[in-house]
């Protein structure tokens, strides 16, 4: 079972009046890392929620693979304020490992393997919520390669963190990236986007006005909001 | 201040039929809170999980029965349970198990209503993270009541509270019989109106210390807990 390409054609969402998104067309195809970059607002937590299936477009379609359920199969989110259950980190482990299928008997080896690669080992016992900032994203980010995804759908996920746990948490997605697993990532940060990033996908009041390899894109931009946007302008909403 | 003095001598007796008293009240009321749990927790989470026409009416009506007068569920409990009642075959008024019945029907509600509000607070903020790990339905109801634990022990408490306060139930399917459907509540009651005020106050200081050191050890538990667990 895949997840991939997920389809977006013709996506829109709206919230009352409000239009989030407007006529998104984009295939996410197996490969490297693509970005999801704009301005605050620019509806790229919205559309990263579609992809993942947690919320259904107002008018459009979404597909995974040409599934039209929802339901994630070989997809994972990590969230830019991931929420921890009331348990011990090792517990956050063992529910992500059982809620993907793992049989009882690996869950314990697969936990161990997940807390080495993450580097949480040592706080094995700690209750979650009691992690600092950095180490939840890690949990998180350990959590979401629990389900061994095919595509990891992660959401600003270093928008809060210091710049030694961005970095931590940088080299876990570069690792994953490399071991084939497809990323689709949010991000505002032109310095990540440029460390990271395969081909990037630019947003701007809900349209997608480039999308481009990242080297084109920061190189030659094609529109003058993308222009701004690398130039570091403030890109207001009106 | 003499029958104050004589009330706390009383207790401090350690008198048998005292004693017996208050073991019957801590059994029915702890079992009324087992068997409401048991109803309640999963009702209010399922409620609280669910959409179904009629879902806001239901909710209004479990909020509301929060308030039963408890004499209104003790008639309530006694018409089922006498001999040309409903389940007047089980033989089961004037019975302790009549009077677990009544306070459980009374608090109920109050577990179901409180536990609803409790899971759909964790919902909203647990939602996307369950969703996003493809948590199916019956899972999700046992994960937020077990992430809820130490707010659900709250819940608890409250419906103790409430079942180990009332009178009117237990009065009036227990019967209120020396030394087998007797509890405090009733016992004061009965004391106070018999001009026993020594033995009523001494039930009264009893009753208040319970409540007290039960709400005590859950603070402290939840206050464990929550360093524990967050």
């Amino acid at each position: 079972m895949s997840d991939l390409p997920i389809t977006l054609s013709n996506v829109s969402y709206r919230v009352g009046e409000t239009s989030i998104l407007r006529d998104v067309n984009l295939v996410v195809r197996t490969g490297g890392p693509t970005f999801v970059v704009g301005p605050n607002g620019s509806g790229k937590s919205t559309f990263l929620r579609l992809a993942m299936g947690l919320i259904e477009p107002t008018t459009g379609t979404i597909d995974w693979a040409g599934s039209r359920d929802p339901a994630p199969r070989r997809r994972a989110m990590v969230f830019q304020q991931p929420v921890m259950l009331r348990r011990s980190v090792m517990g956050n482990l063992l529910y992500a490992l059982e809620q993907a299928g793992v049989e009882k008997s690996l869950r314990h080896r697969h936990c161990e393997e997940l807390l080495q690669k993450v580097g949480l080992s040592d706080l094995a016992d700690r209750p979650a919520r009691r992690l600092s900032g950095g180490e939840r994203q890690k949990l998180a980010f350990a959590r979401a390669l629990a389900r061994s995804p095919e595509v990891l759908i992660l959401d600003e996920p270093t928008a809060s963190l210091d710049p030694s746990a961005t970095f931590a948490l940088e080299r876990l997605i570069a690792q994953a990236a490399s071991e084939g697993i497809k990323i689709l990532m949010a991000s505002h940060d032109l310095g990540q986007v440029r460390r990271l990033a395969g081909d990037v996908v630019f947003l701007h009041r809900g349209q997608i006005l480039e999308s481009a390899p990242v080297q084109d894109f920061l190189a030659q931009p094609r529109t003058a909001q993308a222009s701004a946007f690398l130039r570091g302008d403030l890109i207001m909403e009106d | 201040m003499n029958e104050g003095s004589s009330a706390l001598a009383l207790v401090l007796s350690g008198d048998p039929a005292l004693y017996a008293i208050v073991r019957l009240s801590l059994v029915v009321s702890l079992s009324a809170v087992g068997l409401a749990a048991l109803v309640g927790l999963p009702l209010g989470g399922l409620i609280a999980l669910t959409r179904f026409p009629g879902r806001a009416g239901v909710i209004v009506l479990l909020n509301a029965f929060m308030g039963l007068p408890p004499v209104v569920v003790g008639l309530a409990v006694f018409l089922l349970l006498s001999r040309s009642g409903p389940l007047g075959s089980w033989g089961l008024l004037f019975t302790p198990t009549a009077m677990v019945i009544a306070q459980a029907v009374l608090i109920t509600p109050i577990i179901a209503a409180l536990t609803r509000q409790t899971v759909e607070d964790y919902w909203s903020d647990y939602r996307d993270e369950l969703n996003a790990m493809g948590v199916g339905p019956l899972q999700r109801l046992m994960t937020l009541l077990y992430d809820a634990r130490i707010a659900l022990v709250t819940v608890l408490l409250a419906g103790f509270g409430r079942a180990a306060a009332e009178v009117g139930a237990v009065m009036i399917v227990g019967g209120n019989i020396n030394g087998f459907t007797r509890v405090m509540t009733t016992a004061i009651a009965l004391e106070t109106s018999k001009g026993d005020l020594p033995l009523a106050m001494g039930l009264g200081l009893i009753l208040i210390a319970i409540v007290f050191a039960i709400n005590a050890s859950a603070w402290a538990l939840r206050f464990y807990a929550e360093r524990r667990i967050g």
